[in-house]
């Protein structure tokens, strides 16, 4: 076996900020005062906050050495299922710096932003291009949000057409998200389950689909990282019903020019900026989740459009059947940079070969791993594959352990415990940005870590060893919740 | 392309190990009547130089490319940003990783959240703070949301039409497809929310006050929440200028059981608007009602100090349709920017940078009514006020900024149609009293 990328090296321990405070430090350089002091009145007046007191350099070196804690795409291999933990170029960031775009006022007038609009316009029309929608929308700030931004329009639709309904459909395979973004348009979730297969089967959903059913949220590929293949059949039966069909379009990484989303009869499709066109996650965000609809929906799209008279962009309010406002500005302008440069440097050709690549890593994954651990779905998958810890379970192994050993070995673990349609999931999705030395990196340490639960299943119940904290007290910290120091 | 490691040599191995003998064989299980048949409508892709050079080219067709003077805000402030905030923000370390679902590798981004969270506490004197959300007007919404949850008898929610109106659009939104309905309280004259109109509402679960309101007035939170203690009903406070509160009294000490604002003053660019940053905190009694991520500190299994995200229980990946927020991507980064931003000007700074702010405009407006502008409210303000324009100001101020780039204020009759030819300007650090001298000297 190769050298794993993981070891042990010196780290720092670093207090929290207030720690470090020493009264009158202060690491800002003031402006200078030029105009005279006036004093609001007393009354409106508070207690300066007490923030810490630091130096500049107390500064750079407490967010230098939390940064080290840290483990990113940039530091080693991240497969975690339904992410699309790809690279983050750095060209893009780049491209977000430029003072035109990082200095512009939002307000500063359609006339004196036709750049920015142009961009937001260009990536509409390629984001269309890439899912086959005739209209997207940029607005919602990430996928969540692009959801929420989903249920709307249908909503906004079926009150239009006079009668609201009540209920939604969502399968077993679809991302957590989904319920609540359906619970906040008052739709009740009907869950169904996948079929043997591990995708939906058309009858199942004929079960259910009524005339008091808004319409079904599927992603596809589903969490399962399988292709929905009756997903025709499916907005078929939804549509006979008058219901809509949302598409979650979170995992689009599989299927950049192989399917276009719009094409199969899916209604209403939100994507991850953040995922599929390589923004960097941030730690939580910020993403961007734009939203493409078909024809008949382009009326209930959120403000402000944008439209092209001629060779003028302009921001459009008055759309009267709209949902309304979904962000203060415009959305996250600073991810739309980004994506739209990231889809630049790709071309067409490019993304169509990335969809592929990441399709082949994870079958290659899947196949070279299938033998040592339990694979609940043996078939052709798309850019995600999910295992479970069945085989280890006589050694008193868990996904955890594995999980959790795998950061010893320098890898960020797989998504866990997710999709619940497989019991302790242990669901891996390598992007095609990992080379296949980095994969065979990967799938030695599993099945050197596979090995160990056998052989010495109690080092696997302590891991990681080599991180600067080991596991963590989650039930204590949700008992008496600590939220603030 | 760069991105993409694979060798010729690479896919056929690869390809060897499943089975298969192409690429295109890997999406078998795709019936053919669902692929696209032709190519994607996308030209090729270009490379780093020619991108570097389209992208300016689309860059500098905006006005922001040169050094322009910003004397608008409502809601997008130009401010200093020191530059160690972009360049230990910029760590690949923080921005490549995911949010942080694995602890033992995420504790800079946990201890740095924590920090954020203790630190947005302190400035707006609240019990606890969220990991954040996405920004003012959607953490304002969800605000509306916990009220109309926790009350079962009401399903209105009694909004200040001096909120942004940006915000209480998204409020619309979000509540109207939930079935609950947004009352908004008229202004006095002086600029600031109707009181009395207030008092006499009923049906309603909580009040939304915005603080500087949206005209940069001061509202006196006080006497709004003992209305809401009077009414029974929840007291929301909102702000869209969170240097505001390096100066005045927050809205914790004010009463606020929630508050909803707007961070991007905190060290973030103003990106044409987004991602900036939504604060959202909430009294103790708030804890299992706040919407989103929450860092809680904890021992590891050798007793040293750590961070998780905690309360999960709250949110969608648990609970599902009975969750609190649909919420899961916050603006995390952003959240760290201002963690950053907050520890860089510290207490000392952070109440001198307050206080020029106020300086500014009160000179700026002083020396706009010298020229000819009326003062239309007599409240207290922050860093943003009204005027009403001479006659021919409209023009002069598209002229100004074609020739100058100078902004000279927001017109808010679009907002506001009974405020025709009234102007809200701003003033922060940014600018000098040479600027501001020659503002008025251009609008004579």
């Amino acid at each position: 076996m190769n050298k794993q990328p993981g070891t042990r090296g010196l780290i720092f321990n670093e207090p929290q900020l207030w720690d470090k405070s020493r009264k009158g430090r202060c690491a800002v350089s003031l402006p200078r005062a030029d105009v005279k002091r006036c004093q609001l009145d007393a009354s409106l007046v508070g207690e300066s906050p007490e923030l810490p007191q630091l130096s500049e350099l107390d500064v750079v070196r407490h967010y230098t050495r939390l940064s080290q804690w840290n483990f990113g795409v940039d530091s080693g291999m991240y497969p975690l299922g339904s992410c699309t933990m790809k690279y983050n170029p750095k060209t893009n960031e780049v491209q977000a710096a430029r003072q035109g775009f990082a200095s512009a006022h939002p307000l500063a007038g359609d006339e004196f932003s036709q750049g920015a609009l142009k961009l937001m316009y260009d990536l509409e029309h390629l984001l269309g291009e890439i899912t086959g929608f005739p209209a997207v929308t940029l607005q919602p700030a990430a996928g969540a949000h692009g959801e929420l931004a989903g249920m709307l329009i249908i909503h906004a639709y079926h009150a239009k057409k006079g009668k609201q309904r009540t209920k939604i459909i969502i399968p077993d395979t679809a991302h957590g998200t989904n319920p609540a973004s359906a619970s906040l348009c008052g739709y009740e979730s009907i869950n169904i389950k996948s079929g043997e297969k591990g995708i939906l089967e058309p009858a199942t959903v004929a079960a259910v689909m009524d005339e008091d059913t808004a319409g079904i949220m599927i992603t596809n590929p589903n969490t399962l990282g399988l292709f929905e293949e009756n997903i025709k059949e499916i907005c078929e039966i939804v549509h006979a019903k008058g219901g809509l069909v949302y598409g979650d379009g979170a995992n689009m990484n599989a299927i950049m020019g192989i399917v276009k989303p719009g094409h199969l009869g899916i209604d209403v499709l939100h994507l991850n900026l953040h995922k599929t066109f390589s923004t960097p996650h941030g730690g939580g965000g910020p993403g961007s989740g734009p939203v493409g609809v078909s024809k008949e929906l382009i009326p209930f799209l959120p403000v402000p459009r944008i439209e092209k008279d001629l060779t003028r962009y302009r921001f459009v309010t008055e759309c009267p059947d709209t949902i309304g406002r979904m962000h203060t500005f415009y959305g996250h302008f600073g991810i739309m940079v980004r994506a739209y440069a990231y889809i630049l440097s790709m071309g067409g050709k490019g993304l169509h070969r990335a969809s592929q690549l990441a399709v082949l890593n994870a079958n290659y994954i899947k196949e070279s791993l299938k033998d040592t651990l339990n694979l609940p779905y043996d078939r052709p998958c798309m850019h995600e594959c999910v295992f479970n810890d069945k085989h280890q379970q006589v050694f008193h192994v868990t996904t955890m352990d594995m999980a959790k050993r795998l950061l010893d070995y320098g890898f960020h673990p797989p998504t866990v415990y997710f999709p619940l349609v497989v019991d302790a999931a242990f669901m891996v999705e390598p992007t095609e940005t990992e080379s296949k030395e980095n994969i065979d990196q990967f799938i030695d340490a599993v099945k050197a870590i596979v090995q160990e639960a056998q052989e010495t299943p109690e080092l696997l119940k302590k891991a990681p060893l080599l991180t600067k904290v080991t596991r963590l007290d989650e039930v204590g910290a949700a008992r008496k919740p600590c939220l603030r120091g | 392309m760069r991105y993409l490691p694979h060798t010729k040599e690479d896919i056929d191995e690869m390809l060897a190990k499943t089975g298969l003998a192409s690429l295109d064989e890997l999406f078998k299980t795709i019936p053919d009547a669902l692929k696209t048949k032709a190519p994607l409508n996308i030209p090729e892709g270009l490379s780093e130089w020619d991108l570097n050079e389209h992208m300016e080219s689309l860059a500098s067709t905006n006005i922001a490319c040169k050094n322009y003077k910003c004397f608008i805000g409502a809601g997008s402030y130009d401010h200093y940003i020191p530059s160690i905030v972009p360049y230990l923000i910029s760590r690949s370390e923080f921005a490549t990783a995911y949010t942080p679902y694995q602890p033992e590798v995420s504790q800079g981004t946990l201890q740095g959240i924590y920090e954020f969270q203790t630190m947005i506490t302190e400035l707006l004197g609240m019990d606890i703070a969220t990991a954040s959300h996405y920004d003012c007007g959607t953490a304002l919404a969800e605000c509306a949301l916990i009220a109309l949850r926790k009350d079962r008898n009401a399903s209105k929610i009694a909004v200040s039409s001096l909120v942004h109106p940006h915000h209480r659009q998204i409020m619309e939104t979000y509540l109207h497809a939930a079935g609950y309905e947004m009352i908004q309280i008229p202004r006095t004259r002086e600029g600031l929310t109707d009181l009395a109109a207030l008092g006499a509402m009923e049906g309603i679960a909580g009040v939304a006050i915005q603080s500087p309101n949206f005209l940069g007035n001061i509202e006196d939170l006080s006497a709004f929440k003992a209305i809401a203690d009077t009414q029974k009903i929840l007291f929301i406070a909102s702000f869209t200028e969170s240097l505001a509160y390096g100066l005045l009294k927050n809205p914790g000490s004010c009463g606020a059981d929630l508050v909803a604002g707007e961070g991007q003053s905190l060290g973030i660019a103003k990106g044409f608007g987004g991602p900036g940053l939504g604060l959202l905190a909430g009294t103790q009694k708030m804890m299992r009602n706040l919407p989103g991520r929450l860092i809680g500190k904890t021992k590891d299994a050798n007793g040293d100090d750590g961070y998780v995200l905690t309360l999960a229980t709250r949110e969608q990946h648990i609970r599902r349709e009975k969750a609190s927020s649909n919420i899961c991507s916050n603006n995390g980064l952003n959240a760290m920017t201002a963690a950053i931003y907050l520890a860089t000007v510290g207490k000392i700074g952070i109440r001198e940078i307050a206080q020029q702010n106020h300086d500014k405009a009160v000179y700026l407006k002083t020396a706009l009514e010298m020229v000819g502008f009326e003062s239309v409210f007599d409240s207290p303000f922050f860093n943003e006020f009204v005027l009403k324009a001479p006659k021919g100001f409209a023009r002069k101020r598209a002229d100004l900024i074609s020739n100058q780039c100078i902004f000279a204020g927001m017109d808010l009759e679009p907002y506001y149609p009974e405020l025709k030819d009234h102007y809200l300007f701003c003033a922060t650090e940014t600018v000098s009293k040479k600027d501001m001298d020659q503002l008025a000297k251009e609008v004579q």
